[in-house]
């Protein structure tokens, strides 16, 4: 039963990054940043129910460069996960599994979210006035 | 099944370290929100783009009407649930001493049900109080 001779698999560090790993690896982080970006959400609610000096403080944050820049990394993250999910459950539904159909599912997410997250913002600038 | 096809060691079998069962459950539970969270997340995304730059009166209006107050804590439900997952798989993978793993589990899975019960509070106080 001894362990020490078994072939170990290569892990992450000895391949070189290729386009879905990299997918991969960022559909988890963006999904943990959307976990922070939730707590924040709900602190936002309770600002909005708790009266007028909180949702003052809170939109202050919201609109300050450092709270724009979070809002910004959220939205795109937000944007990522959102298409790269709709890609897994493609995958789940057995769709897209050949090599060239994965790096191209995998090109369109990034464009997708990228193009989303512009037009967020252009929107909410529009909006804003 | 006849012997020969049972692929369990009878050692395996002794330590009953096979499948709890439970992991279907958790990966069809994490595809259902997914789904529903894709129409909810546009939703609310479009709708917080709406209200750039809006004062709390507009926001609090807004929150009032049903159908956004019920949207939002449809949101907050699916959202939570669908986090709750994903962290647990993050902690299946990365934590492997048992107790730490197991107490990181629940640990997840109680702070998702906190945050979830603040959230709607929130909204429901927003929806009935102003």
């Amino acid at each position: 039963m001894s362990q020490a001779q078994r072939p170990l698999s290569p892990h992450i560090q000895v391949y070189k990054p290729q386009l879905t790993s990299v997918l991969s690896i960022t559909h988890r982080a963006t999904g943990l940043a959307l976990a922070v970006g939730t707590l924040l959400l709900v602190w936002w609610l309770f600002a909005v129910a708790a009266g007028a000096d909180a949702f003052a403080a809170a939109q202050s944050f919201w609109y300050s460069w450092i709270g724009r820049l979070l809002l910004l990394g959220w939205s795109w993250s937000l944007f990522f996960h959102l298409c790269n999910g709709i890609r897994h459950l493609c995958w789940d539904a057995g769709w897209g599994f050949e090599l060239k159909t994965t790096y191209r599912s995998g090109w369109t997410v990034v464009v997708a979210s990228i193009v989303l997250t512009l037009i967020a913002w252009i929107a909410g600038y529009w909006v804003r006035g | 099944m006849s012997e020969e096809t049972r692929l369990r060691s009878p050692l395996g079998r002794a330590l009953g370290l096979g499948s709890a069962k439970e992991g279907v459950a958790h990966w069809w539970a994490q595809r259902v929100t997914a789904v529903a969270l894709v129409p909810l997340v546009l939703w609310f995304v479009a709708a917080l783009v709406a209200l750039t730059g809006a004062d709390r009166s507009t926001v609090v209006a807004w929150l009032r009407e049903p159908f956004p107050a019920i949207v939002t804590v449809l949101l907050l439900i699916a959202g939570l649930y669908h986090m709750s997952l994903g962290i647990q798989v993050v902690i299946e993978d990365y934590i492997h001493n048992e107790a730490t793993k197991i107490s990181a589990i629940v640990l997840n899975k109680l702070v998702a049900f906190a945050i979830a019960a603040a959230g709607i509070f929130a909204v429901l106080r927003i929806a009935f109080q102003g």
